[in-house]
């Protein structure tokens, strides 16, 4: 078993992609189909959080398609790195993300937040594996149930500390809304992922300075937030969260940090990909419209719906 | 050994389960209080204090488990079941993990500090989450032989303790209780009393002022498995005693005598006295006194069952 592990971390290895322009290229293709999934699954949905999906894109592909050891054929392997959607709203993306990958058929993802016509179930309807928010029971690849905001990180510290007593080297991502940090939970897990020196843990900000009510400067001030990181202990490193040259960068200094926990705050434009939505707050929970869908899929370069 | 406080059985049985290198501690700044200290000793790299902050600690216990282990957690009741609640919904239960919440100090028996530390409404709170188990042992025995039975079944359980001490129930017999199943530990035929945690010694006394002052043979049921209940148990009895009498250091709202409550109604209705806190706050001041000041005695238990023998069952 042992052997087997270690002959599949070399050849997760082998299969990392070198950053050059022709793989970013090619990252940016698979961002382009994970928006273009992610919109069809929300349009066909009627509802869900579009610009809080939007925004995420790049970081999700990043850590599916180069960062995170994972393997899609071996999901339940313990030396696996963890990835916990702190900021559950934004699961369509994930989903399409988990798609992409292998975990579902793309085909599941348009029943999300549905439930299913079954007449021979004894209930008459099967529920959907993507549910509105992450269901960690019922979605093929997800580590943890999130949507209540302000819950992933203390989980991600439960995974990381898991990690140091049983002496795995794998590593946790937790990816939060920015929103979401006004939560008090949030800084109860930062104090205590530097407490606890869990370089093996990696949060990332989306940054997208929006949320339900308005901009989060207005709704409540989370700045001066790298120096609050900061103070909590934590190394921080600020990117653009829409470049996947900053983004693998990030990800790899993360990586060399040692004796305590780092944060990439990934500053990001809600919408991000599509002008209508780019930076409009009522995009943050409401799916396009079939016209909405038709307009952006073009911006993408698809055209069939 | 039996243990006459409960939580000192727990500390005991923590030391003996600490052998399996999958069980993980921790607690909220109360180490000492709850007992885990007795673990920390002993197995201090898998012992974690998370400072006072139950909610991380709710999810970092997920996450624990997430990976394979099984988190016991422990705090008081009233910020197990208050300050985590949510954390316990989505990140404990709706994760669907193995956890076991382990809440000392529970109920107006918490005594001298008072309503802010007296948590009367945990069964409550705990009880309405989907999949939750929750236990409540009569005394130090039932306390580790039911702390056995959570460890070997898989996910979430919420057991709730008292600060101080209790009189020994089971003294010379192991208890039969265990996930949904009660136990008679008198048999009667006049009117059944369900009783959970410290209130089922009083539950005893009072049986006894009935038997030997009123010649009426009541039925005590331990009901310690609150979810699942025991409806058959508690079902059987009924048929026989005709009425039932509950009582619990616990809000009368929601908790055992609300949970066997719903199994009669909808199963055997019959006349039912729900005993337990009022729907005020505790307040301060000596256990047995609290209890006396509440309603909650074995003077009132057989007072109770008095009236509602009169009241309903023979008017």
């Amino acid at each position: 078993m042992k052997s087997y592990l270690i002959f599949l971390r070399t050849n997760l290895k082998k299969r990392k992609v070198k950053v050059d322009e022709a793989s970013l290229k090619e990252f940016e293709k698979i961002a382009r189909e994970v928006r273009i999934l992610t919109l069809k699954s929300l349009t066909r949905a009627g509802s869900g959080h579009t610009g809080g999906s939007l925004s995420a894109v790049e970081i999700l592909v990043s850590l599916y398609f180069k960062e995170m050891n994972i393997d899609v054929n071996d999901p339940s392997n313990p030396d696996r790195d963890r990835f916990v959607l702190s900021k559950g709203h934004g699961a369509p993306a994930l989903y399409a993300v988990l798609a992409k990958k292998g975990f579902f058929p793309e085909s599941a993802l348009w029943t999300l937040r549905k439930l299913i016509p079954q007449p021979e179930s004894p209930r008459g309807y099967v529920p959907s594996i993507l549910q509105g928010h992450p269901d960690r029971k019922k979605t093929p690849g997800l580590e943890a149930s999130t949507g209540s905001l302000g819950q992933g990180l203390s989980i991600g510290i439960g995974m990381a500390l898991a990690g140091k007593i049983s002496k795995r080297n794998y590593r946790v991502y937790v990816l939060m809304g920015d929103g979401e940090l006004q939560e008090g939970e949030i800084w109860e897990a930062a104090m205590s992922a530097s407490h606890f020196k869990l370089d093996n843990l990696c949060g990332i900000v989306d940054n997208n300075g929006l949320q339900i009510d308005g901009p989060v400067s207005s709704v409540m001030e989370i700045q001066p937030l790298a120096d609050k990181f900061r103070a909590f202990g934590w190394n921080v490193l600020e990117i653009d969260g829409h470049s996947f040259k900053e983004i693998f960068s990030a990800f790899e200094k993360a990586r060399n940090l040692k004796g305590a926990p780092t944060v990439i705050i990934a500053k990001t434009v809600k919408g991000k990909g599509v002008s209508i939505f780019e930076n409009k707050v009522k995009y943050h929970g409401v799916a396009p419209t079939e016209e909405e869908l038709k307009i952006a899929l073009k911006e993408l370069g698809e055209d069939a719906v | 050994m039996q243990f006459r406080v409960p939580r000192e059985a727990f500390g005991e049985f923590l030391k003996e389960i600490g052998k399996d290198e999958r069980i993980v501690v921790l607690t909220a700044d109360l180490a000492s209080s709850t007992r885990a200290n007795f673990f920390q000793e002993l197995y201090p790299e898998r012992f974690f204090n998370v400072g006072v902050a139950e909610q991380n600690m709710m999810g970092i216990a997920a996450g624990l488990s997430a990976s394979g282990f099984i988190p016991i957690v422990t705090t008081f009741a009233i910020f197990a079941s208050g300050k985590g609640w949510e954390q316990i919904r989505q990140s404990i239960c709706y994760g669907g993990f193995n956890v076991k919440i382990v809440a000392t100090h529970a109920g107006i028996t918490v005594g001298e500090d008072g309503a802010t530390h007296q948590g009367i409404e945990d069964i409550a709170l705990m009880r309405t989450i989907p999949g939750m188990v929750v236990l409540v042992p009569a005394d130090g025995v039932e306390t580790i032989s039911l702390l056995k039975k959570a460890i070997e079944y898989d996910g979430p359980v919420y057991m709730r303790l008292p600060r101080g001490e209790t009189e020994i129930v089971y003294k010379d017999r192991t208890p039969n209780t265990d996930i949904g199943k009660s136990e008679v530990l008198i048999e009667g035929k006049d009117i059944t009393i369900g009783a959970c945690g410290v209130m089922v010694p009083y539950a005893i006394k009072g049986a006894s002022i009935l038997k030997e002052k009123h010649g009426i043979s009541a039925e005590v049921l331990n009901v310690s498995s609150i979810k699942p209940i025991d409806k058959e148990l508690i079902i059987k009895s009924v048929k026989k005693t005709g009425c039932m009498l509950t009582v619990e250091d616990h809000t009368i709202y929601g908790g055992m005598g609300s949970a066997i409550a719903e199994v009669l109604s909808q199963n055997f209705p019959v006349p039912l006295k729900i005993m337990g806190v009022p729907d005020e706050f505790g307040v301060s001041g000596k256990p047995y006194d609290l209890l006396k000041y509440f309603g909650l005695s074995e003077t009132h238990i057989a007072e109770s069952a008095l009236n509602l023998l009169k009241n309903f069952k023979n008017p």
